[in-house]
């Protein structure tokens, strides 16, 4: 692999808590390369959340190392290398779709005529344009979403992580979510982190499916998807995903434990 | 005692109108809305009139609001002379400074949470006491004229206003802090984009409290000390010379004037903070 | 309690700029004084005296300046100062067995306070009974909510001297009764709101479910809708005490007043002694800190009591 985009080895993160420290993050090794859709999947306290959170500096790990793009995660997050997009859209109520999107732009510098031209191109990747003017409490839940990944995209950041962001919606808006989303790393080329709850859906995203068990939080298994990068939603009934989502099911089994 | 009789009659009826109104199919309506509480408190007047004139009161106890309109029209003048002292000059000018006096010091100890854990329980302290008595110690400072009464306006509504911006520029909720991080965005930013559009509705709560300490303020510290004119000082010599309907016109003016100000000032909150849950209508 | 360390060093850091603000604020008493006493002052003049700012008067004569931290009639007095004449009208009367004198502090607490207390009792009656016929009445909500926010932006010291000649006109006797109403009509607003917030707080899925067990409208109350205002009632309650208190000092500042501690102050501003103004203002400020602490721990006990705090 050429140089890999996220790199960890050893990493550790312990919280200390009221109740004894608590082992977030033990041993995690993974290198995650350029263009690769990796999903983390696990029960709730796996660490997946908590490892995305690292790799976006927004916690610090106890022990180990991480690089992201070759520098300290902390470096990556102040050179603007990753849009994040969060289980919930959290859209300013105060401005417009539009000036929700242009938020990241205004922060980042660019210019009036930039930001024009970013905000509809990335509306119309998402299939939200028309409802630039519209504001937040006016669009549906799968409407926001979309306009919260409009926004991780409108600037220049190889990496996306996204935390769960299709968790509240409803079967088919997140299918279709899902479509879309495939489509638009096909023609963005790059580099995802997924934090999901469901099976099927990592599944079908993923290149790369990384299982974690909490107690400690820890790698389970790490498998390299087989299926090719185009996937119409009903590659999911082939027995080659099955397959698949079997062995996702065992290695989460096997981390399980039954006294929760 | 036909006027009483007339008086409550008109009550009954008003009450019937409204309870109607209030279970009808318009009782959506902004013109319902604003019918029931305007017929309530006609009724008020209505049974004050009644009141005064069937039971004979006397004009110096309690003069019938008919009397105190006549004494208004007669004497605007003078209303006028005195709204311009007490609210436009003291209350308005102290509420001005005391309001951007608390902004810049709530995001001057933004910075510092040992500053705003140390402010916040004083500030929250100081708004609770009686400020109002302050009024003297001003006056003696600043002197008799408008400039004693804005200080005390400024005093009273500083905390307020305060403990509300501090307590707002608090609220942000963890996730969009961790947003504007992930955009690497500075202090500076962070505060304009994010947390002081998100401060809006504390700051306007703060600001419609600190409409009514403001009149306060200022009639009050002119009964310590002013020039012959101003509400304060009308009311309290107008008390002791007995010009009752001079007293009530007053009155009647400080009502309006607080009404119309913090109306000004909630208009202002609705179209400023139009995006809030509080005022949206789905 | 970890807050402790930032109050203090807010308090200390108050502390000291009144301090130094002593200086400049009493200059030209302590050079009236010094003048008196026969030392030199520079202008000899009082009348030039009062054309220079404090900073000149104070850079040109250094010497007398600590003269402005023992007036005897501040314009602005120490800290000390106001401690000092603070235990001679409450402590020391005290201890002498004076404590309800005329002259004495606790006497005129004494007065303002029983007037908060009727004021506040009347005020949190009205404001929660106000509170249930609006939550179960839409007439009421409809016709009397929109009068309860006028009539807090009536600003009700316009009708203080009003509500107290009127008072005395119908015959009754002294100042405690419009004190209190006064009082009452400050605090039943903040009252009337926390209540009708609290009343109306409990979810649509909670009301539904005690309708599926066919409570009647006094069982919902009793069993939700006010163990659900509690928080809301006591938040309200602490701004209604401190409201009462406001209400009450505003009641004893028209002309005429003589007991209380609203009269100590227009007393002492009318025969200038702003000691006495202090002394009393910090009589307040304590009183008010008393009574909200003691419904803060009323708070918490009930609170701890019906396991809505941790």
């Amino acid at each position: 692999m050429t140089s890999p985009v996220v790199s960890a080895t050893s990493l550790d993160l312990t919280f200390q808590t009221n109740d004894g420290p608590v082992h977030a993050l033990s041993g995690i090794d993974l290198e995650i390369g350029k263009g690769e859709f990796v999903s983390f999947i696990g029960p709730s306290g796996c660490g997946k959340t908590t490892f995305l959170r690292c790799i976006a500096a927004l916690e610090a790990p106890t022990g180990g190392t991480l690089t992201v793009n070759g520098m300290r995660p902390d470096g990556a997050r102040r050179a603007r290398a990753y849009g994040y997009v969060f289980q919930a859209a959290g859209l300013y109520p105060w401005r417009s779709i539009e000036k929700n999107i242009a938020l990241p732009l205004e922060i980042m510098g660019y210019s009036r005529a930039e930001q024009a031209e970013r905000i509809n191109r990335v509306l119309d990747l998402v299939e939200l344009s028309g409802f630039g003017k519209k504001y937040p409490w006016q669009l549906s839940g799968g409407m926001q979403q979309r306009a919260s990944i409009a926004r991780a995209l409108a600037f220049d950041a190889d990496i996306l992580l996204m935390d769960e962001p299709f968790g509240a919606l409803d079967e088919i808006v997140r299918d279709h979510l899902n479509e879309q989303l495939l489509e638009l790393w096909a023609r963005t080329e790059k580099t995802i982190g997924f934090v999901t709850h469901s099976i099927p859906e990592a599944v079908y995203l993923s290149t790369k499916i990384v299982v974690m068990s909490p107690r400690p939080g820890r790698i389970t298994d790490v498998i390299d998807s087989p299926l090719p990068k185009e996937r119409p939603l009903d590659i999911r009934d082939t027995p080659e995903f099955l397959e698949i989502a079997h062995r996702v099911r065992d290695g989460l089994r096997a981390g399980h434990a039954y006294d929760d | 005692m036909s006027w009483l009789v007339f008086a409550l009659v008109f009550w009954i009826g008003a009450w019937a109108l409204n309870a109607s109104l209030a279970n009808s199919r318009w009782r959506g309506t902004i013109g319902v809305r604003v019918l029931i509480p305007v017929l309530f408190g006609v009724t008020l007047i209505v049974l004050w009139e009644g009141f005064v004139r069937g039971l004979g009161v006397s004009p110096v106890i309690l003069p019938a609001p008919s009397t105190v309109a006549g004494t208004f029209a007669a004497s605007t003048d003078i209303l006028w002379e005195d709204f311009r002292q007490t609210v436009l000059k003291g209350a308005l000018s102290g509420f001005v400074i005391g309001a951007l006096a608390a902004f810049a010091t709530a995001i001057l100890i933004d910075r510092s949470t040992f500053l705003t854990r140390g402010l916040l329980p004083i500030g929250n302290f100081v708004a609770a006491l009686p400020i109002i008595g302050i009024a003297p110690i001003l006056v003696n400072w600043f002197g008799f004229d408008w400039q004693s009464k804005a200080a005390v306006v400024v005093v009273m509504v500083f905390f307020p206003i305060l403990v509300n911006t501090v307590q707002g520029l608090r609220e942000t909720d963890a996730m969009q802090r961790d947003l504007m991080r992930t955009y690497a965005a500075g202090y500076l930013d962070t505060l304009i984009k994010l947390r002081l559009p998100a401060a809006l509705p504390f700051i306007f709560n703060g600001l419609k409290i600190a409409t009514t300490l403001a009149l306060i303020g200022a009639i009050v510290a002119e009964y310590f000390g002013s020039p012959t004119r101003g509400m304060g000082f009308r009311i309290s010599t107008g008390v002791g010379s007995l010009s009752i309907d001079l007293v009530w016109a007053e009155i009647a003016v400080a009502a309006m004037a607080g009404t119309a100000f913090y109306g000004l000032v909630a208009w202002m909150e609705r179209r400023v903070t139009f995006w809030h849950p509080s005022h949206r209508r789905n | 309690m970890r807050n402790i360390l930032p109050i203090l060093a807010v308090l200390v850091a108050l502390a000291v700029l009144w301090y130094a603000a002593v200086a400049p604020m009493n200059i030209r008493g302590a050079l009236d004084v010094a003048d008196r006493g026969g030392a030199e002052v520079i202008p000899a003049e009082p009348r030039d005296r009062f054309e220079q700012s404090a900073w000149r008067l104070m850079m040109a004569n250094p010497d007398h300046i600590a003269l402005g931290y023992s007036l005897d009639r501040p314009r602005l007095p120490t800290p000390v100062q106001v401690a000092d004449e603070l235990w001679n009208t409450t402590g020391e009367m005290a201890l002498r067995g004076r404590a309800m004198s005329k002259r004495s502090l606790i006497y005129h607490g004494w007065i303002t306070l029983q007037s908060t207390l009727w004021g506040f009792a009347l005020g949190t009656v009205l404001g929660m009974a106000g509170a249930i016929a609006i939550v179960y009445s839409r007439v009421v909500d409809m016709s009397l909510m929109p009068w309860a926010i006028i009539s807090q932006t009536v600003p009700i010291v316009a009708l203080a001297p009003m509500i107290i000649v009127l008072s005395s006109q119908v015959g009754i006797e002294g100042r405690g009764v419009p004190k209190a109403i006064i009082s009452a009509y400050l605090c039943y607003f903040p009252v009337l709101v926390g209540m009708v917030k609290g009343l109306r707080s409990p979810g649509a899925a909670q009301l539904d479910l005690l309708r599926t067990y066919s409570a009647s409208g006094v069982q919902a109350f009793l069993k939700l809708r006010l163990p659900a205002s509690m928080p809301y009632l006591f938040t309200s309650l602490k701004i209604g005490i401190a409201a009462a208190l406001v209400g009450t000092i505003v009641g004893e500042l028209p002309t005429g007043a003589i007991s209380g501690l609203g009269a100590r102050i227009l007393i002492g501003d009318q025969f200038g002694t702003p000691l006495a103004i202090w002394a009393a203002l910090f009589a307040a400020a304590i009183l008010a800190g008393i009574l909200v602490t003691l419904l803060d721990l009323m708070q918490r006990i009930t609170l701890r009591r019906m396991g809505m705090q941790a």
